[in-house]
């Protein structure tokens, strides 16, 4: 679990302040990038490139976000993400906590998957592999 | 009236970093209303400009295969006016470049004095967008602003002639 002391968890928050124009004391770990904190596609990638310059590290397109995921026919069905969509998501996300989600998969519900907490997991992730 | 805000490129390094200068003139209707009495460039397009700038930048370095679209203004801050007989110098940088987008950092100078800072970051809309129905041409570097960039190279080529 994410302390709000964690030197990344303060880096992250700093690249979110600026990327997104929102106060420190609006991010906390559970706190959700669109829902909460109002981020649109552009700032997704905003956010990825700041995370590239602050923790020098290299993130491939669709590592940290997957985006393209759920175009699969066989991952989805109406709103409704599959079985085999949340193995597929699951294992691509593993930075994700999926508490919550995995009860109701739902295709519109996937936003409140990108918490604050699930990128300081991916970057914690990145630093310990490198 | 063009929607051309840089008058010609300075400097211009592929994939690296460009500077454009744009000389303010009373002769632009624009000022007359912004505002009477007290013309003053609008920040706005000095925005423009600085877009402009990076956007060649970022699309040559890619040989104008994509449509370059500024997406998002990261940061814009001026500490000064720009009024007419003024000369705005727009200097930027690549700070990265992907497939999928690019991000540039920029200084805004008048008459030589550093007066604003705008970093910017430009989608490939061909790349990012595939389920858009784009026309085919490119239609963000048009004739206008190719022109620019072979002007420069021209004025480049010839003063390495020059004895």
């Amino acid at each position: 679990m994410t302390s709000a002391n964690d030197e990344v968890f303060l880096k992250v928050r700093d690249v979110l302040t600026d990327a997104l124009g929102v106060d420190d004391d609006e991010v906390e770990p559970t706190t959700t990038l669109q829902a909460d904190l109002g981020a649109e596609s552009i700032d997704f990638l905003d956010i990825v490139f700041r995370l590239e310059k602050t923790f020098s590290i290299k993130i491939p397109k669709g590592e940290l976000f997957p985006d393209d995921i759920l175009n699969n026919p066989d991952y989805v069905d109406g709103d409704v993400v599959t079985p085999a969509g949340l193995k597929e998501l699951k294992s691509s996300m593993p930075h994700a906590d999926f508490t919550g989600f995995e009860d109701a998969p739902r295709v519109s519900k996937m936003p409140d998957l990108f918490t604050v907490n699930t990128i300081v997991k991916y970057v914690e992730n990145k630093l310990q592999a490198a | 009236m063009r929607w051309v805000w840089i008058d010609t490129f300075v400097e211009f390094s592929s994939g690296k970093r460009a500077a454009a200068v744009k000389n303010v003139s009373l002769a632009e209707e624009h000022l007359h209303d912004h505002f009477p009495g007290y013309p003053v460039m609008p920040p706005a397009l000095m925005i423009e400009g600085m877009a402009q700038t990076a956007g060649i930048l970022v699309g040559e370095a890619r040989d104008f295969q994509e449509n370059v679209i500024l997406a998002k203004i990261r940061r814009a801050t001026f500490d000064d006016y720009a009024h007419p007989g003024d000369e705005l110098r727009y200097e930027a940088t690549v700070e990265s470049l992907t497939e999928q987008a690019a991000t540039t950092a920029g200084v805004v100078f008048k008459n030589d004095k550093e007066i604003g800072r705008v970093d910017l970051i430009f989608s490939h809309v061909d790349q990012a967008s595939q389920n858009l129905d784009l026309p085919e041409e490119n239609f963000v570097f048009t004739e206008n602003f190719v022109n620019l960039l072979s002007d420069f190279r021209c004025k480049a080529n010839h003063n390495a002639d020059k004895p």
